[in-house]
């Protein structure tokens, strides 16, 4: 049987060609499923956010409003609906109310294209479980979050309050930077599964192909998170960035600027739609990174040894799986870094991820236009082979280098405390010797005060 | 039919941005009516079957060049005003021949898809199979030169802003340790210390030594010195000793 002959029997999920052709009820409940899973998520997302959180530093977390406080997060709503809605006297009234819409409308749009399993029958209607697919879908996702950084930008402008205009001013600067490198990091999906549609990319990574070494056919994994590491370890980094989350929550820092951005916006439902938009954004671009790079709604490995796996309603559950992983991803991540200061947020994003990604774009396509066409297996291996070395050389030149630096720096602070130790009244500081009798030296252990 | 409502509606949206951003006030404003009139024509590309165009206006135009004018506008601050002094010499001349010779072309243009016939934006990207296909090889075979004309173009005026904006550093950049040295040394104690920090002993019973090496009175405890007085139970250093006696002195007064 003849390779096409098989796809045709067993689809790998729909492509293009299977949207617009519902009719308008089924697109309604679609968008309704969607409105839905996004609220319901973002209810229970701040929940399991805190209580997760909570568990991390030995605390409860919120235990008070229904079973396991799993109702706090009604509750908080329901408050923010029935508080007093203050606007201050000075701020820009119209951009002031405008913001939040800004911010909440483009994070529920990003969502129409997610891919949440494959055609299923739904009243009588086959129809695959994704509101919508574009032709350029993956770019759709990034137009509505460059749209939602206004809602950002516009709410810390129109607040006329120093915290709020630099919260603003941060977040177009880290959103716009930030940007570039997460579009870079999708390149090289693009160049493997030929497409922008988010349907057909899932489609794609259904079946990883062949590459034949020394006579033996060596399969190739069939998620791109394994071909595209490195795009997708730059990925996980720009979507922390893209959606302020930590550590790069520079734009609302508490530390410095009260709330950033949304320091004016007391505690109403605006608030509660600046929260919501968060939330959505996150859920977005977790969903974005199970579809391009973790198999979309694809069962994991053991799981997919059953035939049944990948048909009907079940991808759904897979699905939601990986999106609760990912999401506990980004609640370790804020439970355990700290915030990043912004001089070392945009030096990283511009002078560390856009270039490792365009070095490794320049890689790829190399690699893809050698297999494709003129499948000259030995040129790529070869080629593979001096960049692996030549990576391996230059780590270890600036391995060395690092180390002697590392070697120098320490003994320069050595011979500086030295001097410093002869002579503390020219100019050293009075720092206690290492080596009294109360710390027992440097090597035991730090003897509590009181007890010496 | 969906065509045509779109188009009025976006038509009426857009005509009156684009007047707004003419005739307001205020800058920040201004800036959004662009926004505005940029995402209008996002939605008429996406409406004529060009999703690609529609998508790249989007980030590029909507996300990045009118995000950096705001940016710029709220960092100078909406009320600083230009100067209005032309720089350029005959630049109203010069650019009245370009905006003429700009409508010719833009004339020209629609004139040639008028007076042609229609060849349909289905026959021109069936053969490569898809709008996003098709343009990539328009694109890097047919106008390569022209596309990487305006890169070259790009990357030099961005060259140029840099150039213009560097500043060489003479002396290197302070680091952590060298400013803390200096605040040190121009005679300002950054903070008071707290009882024990620059002592030889880390209980609250000892004296702490200013950055100096003298003793600072604010850290002895009155309770544990009058205590220590009474006892006679004093440090071995006797300038600890001192100013333990001293404080007890000193509250006795």
């Amino acid at each position: 049987m003849s390779p096409t002959l098989l796809a045709a029997a067993a689809p790998d999920g729909p492509s293009l060609a299977d949207f617009g052709k519902d009719p308008l009820w089924i697109s309604i409940i679609k968008a309704l499923f969607i409105f839905v899973f996004l609220m319901l998520g973002v209810l229970f997302g701040v929940w399991t956010e805190r209580k997760v959180i909570s568990r991390m530093q030995h605390r409860y977390g919120p235990n008070r409003a229904g079973k396991f406080g799993l109702l706090q997060s009604v509750a908080d709503g329901l408050k923010f609906g029935l508080k007093e809605d203050l606007t201050p006297n000075t701020v820009d009234r119209v951009l002031y109310t405008l913001a939040p819409i800004i911010l909440v409308v483009p994070a529920f749009l990003a969502f129409s294209i997610v891919p949440f399993g494959p055609s299923v029958w739904l009243f009588g209607h086959q129809t695959p479980l994704q509101l919508t697919d574009l032709p350029v879908a993956v770019l759709f996702v990034l137009a509505m979050a460059s749209i939602g950084v206004y809602g950002i930008v516009l709410a810390g402008w129109s607040s006329r309050s120093p915290y709020a205009i630099l919260g603003g001013l941060r977040s177009s600067a880290q959103v716009v930077s930030y940007e570039i490198a997460m579009g870079l990091s999708f390149v090289g999906v693009f160049l493997f599964s030929g497409t922008l549609s988010t349907s057909e990319i899932v489609a794609s990574q259904a079946h990883g192909g062949t590459v034949g070494l020394f006579g033996l056919d060596i399969p190739l994994p069939s998620w791109h998170v394994v071909l595209l590491l490195p795009s997708f370890l730059i990925y996980t980094i720009t979507m922390l960035g893209e959606t302020n989350r930590v550590p790069f929550d520079l734009p609302e820092g508490e530390g410095e600027l009260v709330g950033g951005f949304m320091t004016e916006y007391s505690s109403s439902l605006k608030f509660a739609l600046i929260m919501l938009a968060e939330y959505v954004n996150v859920f977005t671009v977790s969903a974005l990174s199970i579809t391009l790079f973790l198999g979309g709604w694809r069962a994991p490995w053991p799981i997919s040894l059953w035939d049944g796996a990948n048909v009907g309603w079940w991808p759904m559950l897979w699905f939601f799986i990986k999106m609760v992983l990912v999401f506990m991803f980004f609640i370790w991540v804020r439970a355990s870094l700290p915030r990043i200061r912004y001089d070392q947020l945009m030096a990283f994003g511009w002078k560390v991820l856009i270039p490792l990604n365009l070095g490794w774009i320049l890689l790829v396509a190399t690699m893809r236009v050698l297999q494709v066409e003129s499948n000259r297996v030995a040129l790529v291996y070869t080629l593979a082979a001096i960049v692996l070395v030549g990576c391996i050389a230059v780590w270890f030149r600036f391995d060395t280098v690092l180390q002697r630096r590392r070697e120098d720096r320490e003994a320069q602070v050595e011979a500086e405390f030295a001097q410093l130790r002869d002579a503390p009244d020219a100019g050293g500081f009075p720092v206690p010797p290492l080596d009294l009798p109360h710390y027992h030296g440097a090597e035991r252990k730090e003897v509590p005060s009181g007890s010496n | 039919m969906g065509e045509t409502i779109t188009f009025w509606v976006l038509a009426v949206v857009s005509v009156s941005a684009a007047l707004g951003l003419v005739f307001s006030r205020k800058a920040v404003y201004c800036a959004l009516m662009l926004g505005v009139v940029m995402f209008s024509l996002a939605v008429l590309y996406a409406v004529q079957d060009a999703p690609f165009l529609a998508a790249v206006q989007i980030i590029v135009y909507t996300g990045a060049v009118m995000m950096l004018f705001l940016f710029v506008l709220m960092l100078v601050g909406v009320d600083s005003s230009d100067s209005l002094v032309e720089t350029i010499r005959g630049q109203r001349f010069w650019a009245l021949v370009a905006g003429l010779a700009f409508a010719a072309l833009v004339g020209l243009a629609i004139g040639n898809t008028i007076v042609g016939p229609a060849a349909g934006l289905a026959g021109a990207t069936q053969a490569a199979g898809g709008n996003v296909p098709a343009l990539a090889q328009l694109i890097f075979s047919r106008y390569v030169f022209a596309f990487e004309v305006a890169s070259a173009l790009l990357i030099t005026a961005a060259l140029g802003a840099m150039v213009l904006a560097h500043r060489e550093r003479v002396r290197p950049k302070p680091t952590q340790k060298e400013l803390a040295r200096a605040r040190f040394f121009s005679g300002y104690a950054p903070s008071l210390p707290g009882p024990g920090t620059y002592a030889r002993n880390n209980a609250i019973d000892m004296p702490a030594l200013l950055p100096d090496g003298s003793v600072s009175r604010l850290s002895v405890n009155r309770v544990i010195a009058r205590h220590d007085v009474d006892d006679d139970h004093f440090p071995e250093d006797a300038k600890l000793a001192d100013a333990i006696r001293q404080a007890v002195e000193e509250e006795g007064k």
